[in-house]
């Protein structure tokens, strides 16, 4: 039974990783109906540039706090994210207004593969890490309930709370604020939104500036869990069965979905990968996906799609 | 003044139907398809052979495949490559297990297994649709990747779970020089070629047209949708199938898994769309434009480097080619999105004009 919690946890908490790449497809699709395939190499290019900031700021500035020396980076990456969503808006985006979605996927495939090669020549193609203090020992907890107690990620649990943290703040911003009342308009219906005065490119630079800071929290996580490097771009991939799970338009999908995924993931690998020869992970969370879209075709949360002649 | 159907009238429905109504495009192809079997096997060289014709032969024939599925039924996948990787190991089992057996059936059984793994994660596209089937087709790819890799049996048992044929040969003649493979695979493209755009512009080919058009009103209509879908998947992963058994056994020689990874899905339907969806001409300039790019850049790139005083390290080279890559993709989706047919086609109507003004 401890066990059992124990894998379960894992997954919840892997499965709350997950969901921070997974918001940043929501948050793209739901304001301009672009499949962003390049969130994947946005959490890579934030991470390198979030790393080698790290780097060279105590290098050329001499700040050797550490706090300090992070949180400018940070704020550096962060405008490094700027620069590219605003970039992609003004050079590729407004360029392809009202084509089809899958001109638009391959198009964001383009911007993967550019972002891949900008990134590394400029930052580097080393492995990097990342060290904003995250905890690394595991906690026990428990102890009482059951014999030997659960083992806890701290780590784990600190990138979780920072995910539920950054959601909970989207939500408020969404909810709360002018932009983000004007976000939801544009992604009910972007003619509408427009004929009321509000400006469409502005909105989705916006967004994209979201989704580059969401993929900056996200890389700063994943790359200080696993080191900075290509293989992070993969992420995506891992992320992309949450997304339809929950509902391409879903913020609330993406974080169940997430933790669906995260859950199914850890429990097949540990209870029935060792039976069909392990590594199972990675299909098993498509598998899980595509067998609930055969109930639900719109993911659990998504807007019901309705076909009209 | 040339290219143009004044005065070719058609006086029985037969000649009307004919795949080229037009007789300056019939010579055009007949020409064209001479000159690969006759002329280039005099014109290009070994590397030539071997690091652009033979790529681009047989991924023309995969982007064929895909284009069925996605520009002519309208069905997103991108498990092509997981299309491809079957189609090589049904392929390879057969040629290994089953003594005897010819190379051409070893390799049209690929294309069945994959036609049967085509069909089965096509019934999700009954009710998924969209880019939600986009993806739902990524566990196709995931799930090969992983069977090819962890169960022994597909590779043989080999220890290195790489898979390798040799001594291949149809009826008595050796496949084995670049110029043999070259050939061997210009037949097959040419077969499925004339194959497929046959299928296209029969009932079937409109029942696929018609269901990526919108697939309500083509159910309303009479057509099933259940039946069209499925054959699409099916048609396309046969001959995708049979275009991985081919880059395994002839382009490859010995191959894992990798080969057919989530980049070679990428990789095909960057061809269908920059060639043009719902063309098949659009899937040959597809597959040359993919296939050469890379090379090109290679080339030209150190070249240039040395042009203007600068060493181009390896490393340099490949994220200078990645950004080219990307950076080429993108202006050309946001200059042509209809893809390099449509470029085609207005070149033909201005052909019809040439050289008069109106």
């Amino acid at each position: 039974m401890g066990f059992f919690l124990e894998t379960l946890i894992g997954g919840l908490m892997a499965g709350m990783l997950y969901s921070l790449v997974a918001l940043g497809f929501v948050l793209i699709f739901k304001a301009s109906g672009v499949f962003n395939f390049a969130q994947g190499a946005m959490v890579l290019f934030a991470a390198l540039a979030m790393a080698r900031f790290a780097e060279w700021v105590p290098e050329y500035a001499g700040i050797t706090n550490p706090v300090l020396f992070n949180l400018i980076a940070f704020a550096l990456a962060a405008v490094v994210m700027f620069v590219v969503a605003w970039l992609v808006e003004y050079l590729v985006l407004k360029h392809l207004v009202n084509q089809e979605g899958t001109t638009l996927l391959m198009a964001t495939l383009g911007i993967t593969y550019f972002l891949d090669g900008v990134g590394q020549t400029i930052f580097g193609s080393d492995i990097y890490k990342i060290d904003v203090g995250m905890p690394k020992e595991p906690l026990m907890a428990f102890q009482s309930v059951f014999e030997g107690g659960l083992l806890i990620s701290q780590e784990d649990l600190v990138a979780a709370a920072i995910a539920a943290c950054l959601v909970a703040g989207l939500s408020l911003f969404f909810q709360k604020t002018s932009t983000g009342r004007a976000l939801r308009a544009v992604a009910d219906d972007h003619q509408a939104a427009q004929s009321i005065g509000i400006p469409l490119d502005r909105i989705w630079v916006i967004v994209w500036c979201v989704a580059g800071v969401v993929a900056l929290v996200a890389g700063m996580i994943w790359g200080s869990k696993l080191g900075v490097q290509f293989s992070l771009s993969e992420v995506a991939l891992r992320a992309l069965p949450v997304v339809i799970l929950g509902g391409l338009t879903s913020v609330p999908g993406a974080i169940i979905g997430g933790l669906i995924i995260g859950v199914g993931e850890k429990l097949s690998e540990v209870f029935l990968g060792p039976y069909v020869g392990g590594g199972i992970e990675i299909w098993f969370a498509y598998v899980l996906a595509l067998v609930f879209l055969l109930f639900r075709p719109q993911g659990l949360f998504g807007e019901k799609i309705i076909d009209r002649v | 003044m040339f290219y143009r159907e004044n005065g070719q009238f058609k006086t029985t429905y037969r000649s009307d139907q004919q795949i080229f109504p037009i007789a300056q495009d019939r010579w055009g192809v007949l020409l064209i398809v001479a000159f690969a079997f006759l002329g280039v096997p005099f014109l290009a060289d070994e590397y030539m052979f071997r690091a652009i014709l033979i790529p681009f032969l047989i991924l023309a024939l995969a982007a064929l495949g895909v284009n069925i599925l996605v520009g002519y039924c309208g069905q997103i996948s991108l498990g092509s490559g997981a299309f491809m990787a079957v189609g090589a190991y049904a392929a390879y089992n057969f040629f290994v297990r089953v003594e005897g057996m010819p190379l051409i059936a070893c390799l049209l059984m690929g294309g069945v297994f994959a036609t049967l793994l085509g069909i089965f994660f096509g019934i999700p596209s009954l009710r998924v649709k969209g880019l939600y089937l986009a993806v739902a087709t990524l566990a196709a790819q995931f799930f090969c990747d992983w069977a090819f890799l962890r169960i022994k049996w597909f590779t043989n048992d080999s220890a290195s779970g790489t898979a390798s044929v040799s001594d291949l040969s149809v009826m008595g003649l050796a496949i084995q020089t670049p110029l043999q493979k070259y050939l061997f695979c210009l037949a097959f493209l040419v077969v499925f070629g004339l194959l497929a755009k046959n299928l296209v512009r029969s009932a079937i080919g409109r029942e696929w047209m018609a269901i990526r058009d919108m697939d309500v009103a083509a159910a309303v209509i009479g057509i099933r949708p259940m039946y069209a879908k499925l054959s699409a998947f099916a048609v396309s992963s046969f001959i995708v199938g049979v275009a991985g058994a081919l880059w395994a056994f002839v382009h490859l020689g010995s191959w894992e898994p990798a080969a057919f990874s989530v980049s070679r899905s990428f990789q095909l339907l960057f061809m269908v769309i920059l060639g043009g969806m719902g063309s098949i001409m659009g899937s040959f300039f597809g597959a040359a434009f993919i296939v050469v790019l890379p090379i090109a850049i290679n080339i030209v790139l150190p070249e240039l480097g040395q042009w203007v005083g600068i060493t181009v390290s390896t490393a340099a080279l490949t994220h200078t080619e990645q950004i080219i890559f990307g950076a080429l993709i993108v202006w050309f989706l946001i200059v042509e999105p209809h893809g390099l047919a449509r470029l085609w086609s207005v070149g033909k109507q201005k052909l019809r004009l040439w050289p008069f003004p109106h």
